[in-house]
């Protein structure tokens, strides 16, 4: 679906964003790229829908090259939520904002509306249709910055931060927007540094630093080495630390998980 | 240092008012947090607390508002700033755009309340190196990431030294180390400076860890007002659409699954959270 073959990238001022970074991503993965602040996540994002094109190396997208595509092309492939909504909006209501997506990518206007309408609902935006975006809390606005990629119904969706600034209510419309996106089979790549939010919905970890790949784990060994993760900035999720301080040796992603793991453990320590 | 009786306040054009009859007290070289769900006030009270309102935001007042014995409704922006600091939520808001370098904006400031040159540049080298900025002095301030420019925010205040420091949640775009280096830098404040912090924030566990008392908002009300271990561990808090930490979760749900009986309180941190199931266990 995604792959990087050797890519390097240096901004202009000569910032290395990304060396030598090799990567391949399967349809229907659900993957958390993960890394400290300017590790090159963002960098590697934009790559996947071609706002970025390699100085080095090749990305394809469903096994064409990004550089011989425009940006509007990969759109019909790739969604990206940017991590601060001001960025991506733009529109006078935020019903033209989610609109905007599906009308280019060429649905007919009944489509369009349909996709609207499920995803203001997705959100819990439908009351704020025929608002203007900046009049909307910076965490509808987040919000709505996810629903309006969402719209366009991409088979690959890459949310930067999605749960920034969320509070509960908002991270649980989230979760089940990503659980429609996970039984449709969709390819889904988090950035976060949440990564409690992450291990509820990922399977699989990408940590970053320095610009290229140090790890591509699953959640079982992708905290096991402190040294990386410091250099990553991470810590590893709440649940996955309590059941290493119980001594239980699998790593839970969810509540679930964890207290089916610690059932089991408490029956081994009590037998 | 903080002290606010019958407080109100409602945005021009609003029914309801924003923040609606608050009373507390938050004493000097305390930490306090302020949680809530998103719309519940948070920001409203953060501005109000530097006297954003109702200087720059108008609306009604109604009620008393002291900071360092200072009535905020009666004083000016000019006068608070050497006294009370303010770090917005979206660093975008906070960086001048009048400055090439990082450098540059944390000297604003003080350049503003007069400080002498070189005192200046001293105060801008520390806090660039306490801020973790000291190798980005000479970046533009539109050339960082998310996450610099919000350490960049809290550096142009804190280079100011304020009694008082109102972050609203600071560190948002920060990885949990650069979270952690934040608290750590605040935890010092507090104990060598006697700052007096509160801080808006979604991060439980830091709370937990560092702050005296978490005051809980809810549509302009409040709701709680007590030590984090009793506050955020209390059913309510998930209710109003705060997310409590995975540990409070998992003995939560534990409970309710009749795995665990016996216990009354909830674990808050890591450590309580053990305790919880490694007892439980025997």
């Amino acid at each position: 679906m995604l792959r990087f073959e050797s890519v390097h990238f240096t901004y202009p001022g000569g910032v290395e964003a990304l060396i030598d970074l090799s990567l391949s991503i399967e349809q229907g993965e659900r993957i958390a790229l993960v890394g400290e602040n300017g590790a090159g996540k963002s960098t590697l994002a934009k790559h996947m829908n071609g706002l970025l094109k390699p100085g080095r190396g090749r990305v394809l997208v469903n096994g064409e090259d990004t550089r011989r595509k425009t940006v509007a092309q990969l759109a019909h492939i790739v969604g990206y939520v940017f991590q601060n909504p001001d960025e991506q909006l733009f529109s006078n209501t935020v019903q033209d904002e989610v609109a905007f997506g599906p009308r280019n990518l060429g649905f007919s206007p009944q489509e369009v509306e349909e996709m609207v309408r499920s995803a203001l609902e997705a959100v819990g935006l439908q009351a704020a249709a025929s608002e203007h975006p900046y009049d909307l809390l910076p965490a509808q606005r987040k919000l709505l910055g996810i629903a309006s990629v969402y719209a366009m119904d991409t088979p690959v969706l890459v949310l930067d931060e999605p749960t920034m600034g969320l509070d509960l209510h908002g991270t649980r419309m989230v979760s089940s927007l990503l659980a429609d996106c996970f039984s449709a089979g969709k390819t889904v790549i988090l950035i976060s540094h949440d990564l409690d939010f992450c291990a509820e919905h990922v399977e699989r970890y990408i940590i970053m630093a320095d610009g290229a790949v140090q790890l591509d784990a699953g959640i079982d060994s992708a905290f096991d080495d402190p040294g990386l993760l410091e250099r990553a900035g991470l810590e590893p999720p709440q649940l996955a630390r309590l059941a290493r301080a119980l001594g239980i040796q699998e790593t839970p992603g969810t509540v679930v998980d964890f207290l089916a793991m610690w059932e089991k453990h408490r029956r081994r320590r009590s037998s | 240092m903080i002290r606010l009786e019958r407080f109100s306040f409602t945005y021009p054009g609003e029914d309801q008012p924003a923040l609606s009859d608050l009373s507390f007290e938050v004493p000097a070289g305390q930490f306090y947090g302020l949680v809530g769900p998103n719309g519940a006030g948070k920001s409203t009270l953060c501005y109000a607390l530097a006297g954003m309102i109702p200087h720059y935001f108008k609306g009604t007042l109604s009620g008393s508002l002291t900071v360092a014995e200072i009535d905020i409704a009666q004083s000016s922006l000019g006068e608070l700033a050497g006294t009370i600091g303010l770090v917005f939520q979206n660093p975008f808001n906070q960086i001048s755009g009048s400055r090439f370098s990082v450098r540059g904006e944390v000297a604003l400031g003080l350049e503003n309340l007069g400080v002498p040159r070189d005192q200046i540049t001293d105060q801008v080298d520390e806090t660039l190196e306490q801020s973790g900025l000291a190798d980005l002095g000479e970046r533009s301030p539109f050339a960082l990431s998310g996450g610099q420019q919000q350490r960049l925010a809290i550096a142009s205040i804190l280079v100011m030294q304020p009694a008082v420091l109102i972050l609203d949640e600071p560190t948002s775009q920060l990885d949990p180390v650069g979270t952690s280096e934040v608290y750590a830098l605040l935890h010092q404040l507090v104990g060598q400076h006697e700052t007096t912090v509160l801080i808006a924030e979604h991060k439980l566990e830091r709370l937990a860890e560092f702050t005296d008392n978490v005051l809980v908002l809810n549509q302009g009300r409040l709701l709680a007002n007590g030590p984090p271990k009793t506050v955020l561990t209390d059913p309510l808090i998930e209710e109003i659409g705060v997310q409590p930490t995975r540990y409070t979760q998992a003995a939560r749900q534990a409970r309710a699954r009749g795995l665990i009986l016996k216990k009354d309180e909830f674990p808050l941190t890591l450590q309580d959270a053990q305790e919880f199931f490694d007892d439980a266990a025997v």
